[in-house]
């Protein structure tokens, strides 16, 4: 696990941390049941307040990113997480609500909406 | 027993000086910072705690056990460090550990000369002749040396450098790595808080300011800056305090009331921001009644 933590950046702390495991397990870098520092290990390593890492941890877990065991730590859960599978599924309706309502603002028919996402389905899979 | 210390309404009054209705707690694993100006009452609270001057009123509650009737016990597990050393001058490090022996039923001499091993503290040299850092460091060796639950520094960065700063941050982060010990740590450097404090309690003028998590406590405030023409009667009135200068103002305002001047820059306050704007807040007042 990497993080790099900014004093500058004007994003809290507990943010910086929970987006940078989340963008780790999506990308695969930390992978199904590795283990995670432990709270108090994290903040003791970052030099940072116990509760901040509690509320990353806090937030990686309701999100389904993460799991604690009592008295053994943190794992990563994965893609098998119903949880995240859940969130993943949230976070794509998203992005098909906004893409509808640009092309609608735009004038565009539905049906040009499902030629551009063949289209990009099709570059993203040859990438 | 989840709280390391509980003040509850704790009261002390001099002729020039009263500290009063003080209460927080301070949950075990955590680390408290304790600020406020000078002469705010730091030192006298923490005098209080350790049962070193009594109190006029309130409940001083230490690991579940109450500060007076259970003093030995709570001394036992505690230990203290102040921002001078409480040895003999001519007592050389070796008989520091030798006296403190004395003082612990609980002390243990292998963990003491690991200690001083650990910090180079030379074992023939007299407290005198120690540099301010070293003297800390032999406090610290001794507050560790006696199976401490709990660590109260007064004052513990002054007059230490950068370097030896940045040891005692990690000593006192790997101190509560259990989630059993617990430190609270009185300083006016800021921005040693402002990376491992856990929880903050501010005092000011002998009254309790806040007493809540760290993180709270910063997202509470917002500093603002802007031209002289924004500094209209309105944001003058809900500003905490302010300061001009010939560009323009910055100052202090309550986080949920920024909504209401969107034209304002403002930024993330500093727990040093928000002391000397308190601060300067509380003497406008005065001055104006």
């Amino acid at each position: 696990m990497k993080i790099t933590l900014s004093n500058f950046s004007g994003i809290p702390i507990y943010e910086q941390i929970k987006e940078q495991i989340k963008a780790q397990i999506l990308s695969g870098a930390l992978t199904e049941g590795e283990k995670l520092p432990s709270l108090r290990e994290l903040a003791r390593d970052l030099r940072i307040s116990v509760l901040t890492t509690t509320r990353a941890y806090t937030d990686l877990e309701q999100e389904g990113y993460i799991a604690t065991i009592q008295g053994k730590g943190c794992y990563v859960l994965g893609e098998s997480s119903e949880l995240l599978k859940e969130q993943l599924l949230r976070e794509m309706e998203q992005g098909l609500i906004s893409a509808i309502k640009a092309s609608r603002a735009a004038g565009l028919d539905i049906s040009e909406v499902h030629k551009t996402l063949d289209y990009f389905n099709k570059e993203e899979s040859n990438d | 027993m989840t709280d390391a210390i509980v003040l509850s309404n704790v009261s002390k009054s001099y002729l020039d000086f009263s500290l009063s209705d003080i209460s927080f707690s301070l949950p075990k694993g955590y680390i408290m910072g304790f600020i406020g100006p000078n002469g705010a009452g730091k030192t006298t609270t923490i005098k209080l705690i350790l049962n070193m001057i009594k109190r006029s009123g309130g409940r001083i509650n230490v690991f579940g056990l109450d500060n007076q009737k259970d003093e030995t016990e709570i001394k036992l597990h505690t230990g203290v460090v102040f921002d001078s050393h409480y040895f003999f001058e001519e007592w050389t490090v070796k008989e520091v550990g030798q006296v403190m022996a004395l003082f612990f039923s609980n002390w243990q001499p292998a963990l003491f000369e690991r200690q001083v091993q650990q910090h180079q503290l030379p074992l023939n040299k007299k407290v005198s002749q120690l540099s301010k850092g070293m003297q800390l460091k032999l406090m610290l060796a001794c507050a560790l040396s006696h199976d401490a639950r709990l660590l109260i520094l007064d004052e513990p960065t002054s007059g230490l450098d950068p370097v030896a700063r940045e040891e005692l941050l990690e000593l006192l982060t790997n101190f509560i790595q259990d989630g059993e010990r617990s430190v609270l740590f009185s300083t006016h450097i800021t921005s040693d808080l402002e990376r491992i404090a856990d929880f903050i309690t501010f005092i000011h003028e002998g009254r309790l300011i806040y007493t809540g998590t760290k993180d709270d406590f910063v997202s509470a405030f917002r500093l603002v800056k802007g031209g002289l023409e924004d500094l209209s009667p309105e944001v003058k009135r809900d500003l905490i305090s302010f300061r001009t200068h010939s560009s323009g103002f910055e100052g202090l305002i309550h986080a949920e009331k920024i909504g209401l001047y969107p034209n304002l820059f403002a930024e993330d306050a500093t727990i040093d921001n928000i002391i000397v704007y308190t601060y300067k807040g509380s003497k406008t007042h005065e001055s104006n009644h």
